[in-house]
């Protein structure tokens, strides 16, 4: 059976690092339940999003993975009648606290989507907009911040050039890049990917791979894909959720080769989701 | 592999082909004559506007003041009363409009009360605009001694604009996507930021747009003046007093037995045709040219 299975699933791409001592948890969710109008969609869910990591959770449409990385951020509570309970712990607080600042939580833990949302406003401003809510910055210091944040990016050579202009007039792949730079832009130390890739064609997947590669180095990054080869080929860490349970959560390499949960095996080797 | 006979060409195919041909057609010329019909009427009204106004167009037109009986004048102070009028009304009406709007759209959420409060608009939208007259009368003209004053005439069509920017806000704002709203608030930036900053520039066009044809519509407007600003046959700047309109003085001068009123009602509505016509397509361009930029 394993061996079947080595054959058929994705190859561990070489950005995977194998976990070492240093992988300290950044966020930890403990017993985490939440609720959509009573509806249970996540149910006990614990698990470490690990520092400087990338660790994607993957698993059916509905299972659960982006309301988890919703949470991350508290986005969810802009709408009624949502209700997550347990505990998420960022630096020994918990996130869900009501006493958590909201919009602390959100600066440390920036989020992109799976749409690209460029602000309408210019290339620019799409940046600036956020750093100046939280600095007070000089012409100069500020147009150095901006090409930082396109630096990292990764879409600075495209539009140093067109910086006044509209930045909906780029492409979707330069769109979401921008997304991501706006969220560097504030230095977080969590960045949470919500499919980012699932409106994009794969030359512009694949470029935003490599900047997830080149963005672990300083960000904490926890990923939401439907793409399993993504998973396998972006991450450190995996995690398996079905249904709203987390089946398994492991090393991406060994969760890939090695699966311990049979429910694990039959999605990763296409049998179902 | 054998060819497989096409479902078309059945015989029960073909007669449901031509029977739906036939009823193609006849909905075909059915609506064009309708569109006919409505377009023939509309022609005809901007024809006989147009005919019978361009004999009154002239300088003495908009430098002189509303004349006495079978003497010569212009409409200068009715211009005027209808353009301070019209200004202060979109002054009173806009913010308010947009606050409440935004209110709807962003912090009602599914709360009943934003359902009730959208349903009233909807009332205050259709309502008569003789009964907002009316109502300003009681509760502005009665009030300061029963004076008709240019103030009570403004707070009437800001009765009319208000309903029109309280919807157009609140639709245009609800057209913004939600994922908007998201990435915004993600970057932990507060809700009324997020709304000032992000989603008016989304809904501007539209907003803008609502805020114009509602301009359109109050400067016709005849009903909330009469009991409100009455009107004034001399030139006024004085918001305290009774002052004229475009349409109070083409209410009273088109009925007139006199040829030299009844001219100046002609123009009158010619210059108001033509102003609405010009705001209608300004509407239409910010719209267009936001789409384009969007897209």
């Amino acid at each position: 059976m394993t061996s079947q299975l080595a054959l058929s699933t994705p190859v561990v791409g070489s950005a995977s690092r194998p976990a070492d001592a240093a992988a300290a948890p950044k966020m930890s969710a403990r017993n985490l339940n939440f609720y959509y109008d009573g509806f249970h969609a996540l149910k006990d869910v614990s698990l470490d999003i690990a520092e400087k990591r990338v660790t994607a959770l993957i698993g059916p449409s509905g299972c659960g993975k982006s309301t988890l990385l919703r949470i991350f951020n508290r986005i969810y509570a802009i709408y009624p009648k949502l209700e997550a309970r347990g505990e998420v712990m960022l630096d020994g607080e918990n996130i869900l606290d009501a006493k958590y600042p909201l919009n602390r939580l959100r600066s440390k833990v920036g989020m992109v989507f799976q749409k690209p949302v460029p602000f309408p406003m210019s290339i620019y401003e799409n940046i600036a907009y956020a750093i100046r809510h939280y600095e007070k910055l000089s012409k100069a210091e500020m147009d150095v911040r901006v090409e930082q944040a396109l630096q990292q990016g990764a879409l600075w050579n495209e539009v140093k050039d067109k910086l006044k202009q509209s930045a909906l007039g780029l492409s979707g792949g330069q769109q979401q890049r921008l997304c991501i730079a706006r969220a560097v832009a504030l230095k977080p130390d969590v960045l949470l990917l919500d499919e980012p890739t699932s409106a994009l064609d794969p030359i512009a997947t694949g470029k935003i791979e490599q900047l997830v590669a080149e963005l672990k180095d300083h960000y904490t990054i926890a990923i939401v894909t439907h793409n399993m080869q993504q998973a396998a080929r972006c991450s450190d860490y995996t995690a398996f959720m079905y249904l709203g349970e987390l089946v398994e959560f492991g090393e991406t390499e060994k969760l890939f080769t090695k699966p311990v949960k049979q429910q694990t095996e039959d999605y990763i080797t296409g049998r179902f989701g | 592999m054998s060819a497989v006979p096409s479902i078309v060409d059945s015989p029960v195919a073909r007669r449901l082909y031509r029977r739906r041909a036939i009823v193609n057609r006849v909905a075909l010329v059915l609506s064009c004559t309708a569109a006919l019909f409505g377009l023939f009427f509309l022609t005809w009204i901007l024809w006989t506007t147009i005919s019978k106004g361009m004999g009154g167009i002239s300088l003495a037109l908009f430098t002189q003041t509303t004349p006495p009986p079978m003497e010569e004048g212009g409409l200068a102070n009715a211009f005027f009363g209808s353009a301070v009028m019209c200004l202060l009304a979109i002054l009173i009406g806009t913010p308010l409009g947009i606050a409440a709007g935004t209110w709807l759209a962003e912090y009602a959420g599914a709360r009943k009360i934003g359902t009730v409060i959208r349903f009233v608009n909807d009332i205050l939208l259709s309502a008569p605009s003789i009964v907002l007259g009316l109502f300003v009368y009681t509760i502005v003209v009665a009030q300061m001694g029963g004076s008709f004053s240019a103030l009570a005439g403004s707070i009437a069509l800001a009765f009319i604009v208000l309903p029109v920017v309280v919807r157009t806000t609140d639709e245009m704002l609800r057209l913004v996507p939600s994922q908007m709203r998201e990435a915004a608030l993600s970057l932990g930036i507060p809700q009324w930021k997020v709304i000032v900053q992000v989603l008016y520039r989304g809904a501007s066009a539209g907003i803008v747009t609502g805020i114009l044809l509602a301009l359109a519509r109050i400067s016709g407007e005849t009903a909330p003046l009469l009991f409100t600003a009455f009107g004034n046959q001399y030139w006024s700047m004085d918001l305290t007093r009774p002052m004229a309109s475009v349409p109070v003085v083409m209410n009273q001068f088109a009925g007139s037995p006199y040829e030299s009123w009844q001219t100046l009602a002609w123009a009158g509505a010619l210059v108001l045709t033509v102003f609405v016509l010009l705001l209608s397509l300004l509407a239409r361009a910010i719209l267009l040219r936001n789409k384009i930029s969007h897209d």
